[in-house]
């Protein structure tokens, strides 16, 4: 029997080139259409309707007011937690809500607890408003999140 | 002078470090490629929170809007403005209805531009409220400066 010798064989080489063709195809589709993802979150917010028979609300818990005064421009002017002026000082807000909620709001279940009704102009820019709200619902301890009002509502559009 | 014979020099190049490479690199963007990207807008730049997470469960029956800078808001790829908004929800409504869930179940995510004036998302919200819809989300990005 005749046996090859294998050494000698005919070196087998596939064609390469199609192959590196489409893969940097590939690549070059992934990479265009690549765009870091931003992190998002949501401020969750449960407000349904105020229905007429407002006589049933619990006057004793009565909501944290939060007004927010705008410029012409829609910057932050002024901010008044509950008729006291606060400037427009964001930590100042946060001191005074977590002097007002204390140290008990974290303990509460969820969807209890005080609720702060944000009024604010009409032409203020939003980002103030979510600045606000994040003032007002927590601070940030290292990693930790500390929970100050869970329960934030708005009030009528001013227009 | 002995001249080298270049019949025997076949010059060829290793290719298998680069395809590795190159193999490599298409695994790293299609695991990192994100198709959700179409819940985004390339109008609405959002505000910075640094209390926002991203939400560990999807919210159930999401209706995403973006509020654009000029108080436009734009539901499923159309625009809408506060007076004509409420068709937009009325489509949504009978999705929601179809499947035997309330209004109340459905999550409205607000995701507005942060130059956008505040009292046109309180506009959004109440339309909202009108349609029994309870349950807003009002989007931010992670700040983590």
């Amino acid at each position: 029997m005749k046996i090859r010798n294998r050494n000698e064989g005919v070196k087998q080489e596939v064609n390469m080139t199609a192959m590196i063709d489409i893969v940097f195809l590939l690549l070059i589709f992934f990479v265009m259409t690549f765009k870091i993802a931003e992190m998002e979150g949501d401020f969750s917010v449960r407000m349904p309707l105020a229905d007429s028979s407002g006589g049933a609300v619990d006057n004793t818990d009565l909501p944290i007011k939060l007004r927010l005064r705008a410029d012409g421009q829609g910057r932050l002017t002024a901010m008044e937690l509950n008729e006291v002026q606060l400037g427009t000082n964001i930590e100042r807000l946060q001191s005074m809500v977590l002097g007002l909620v204390g140290g008990t709001a974290p303990s509460e279940a969820a969807g209890e607890g005080p609720e702060v009704e944000i009024d604010t102009d009409y032409n203020l820019r939003y980002e103030h408003v979510i600045d606000a709200i994040s003032a007002v619902s927590g601070y940030k301890q290292g990693d930790r999140t500390v929970q100050l009002i869970e329960r934030i509502k708005f009030a009528k559009p001013r227009r | 002078m002995r001249i080298k014979s270049r019949k025997d020099e076949v010059s060829e190049i290793d290719l298998t470090p680069m395809i590795d490479m190159v193999f490599n690199l298409i695994a790293f963007f299609m695991v990192l490629i994100n198709f959700s990207q179409s819940e985004a807008n390339d109008r609405v730049v959002l505000p910075k929170s640094v209390l926002v997470k991203p939400p560990e469960e999807a919210l159930e029956f999401p209706i995403v809007l973006h509020v654009a800078p000029d108080g436009e808001i734009i539901v499923g790829g159309e625009g809408y403005t506060i007076d004509t908004l409420r068709i937009a929800f009325n489509r949504e409504l009978s999705v929601i209805e179809a499947e035997g869930k309330k209004p109340a179940d459905a999550n409205v995510i607000i995701r507005a531009h942060k130059d956008t004036a505040a009292g046109d998302v309180q506009e959004v919200i109440r339309v909202a409220q009108e349609q029994k819809f309870e349950r807003f989300a009002l989007r931010a990005k992670e700040d983590r400066s």
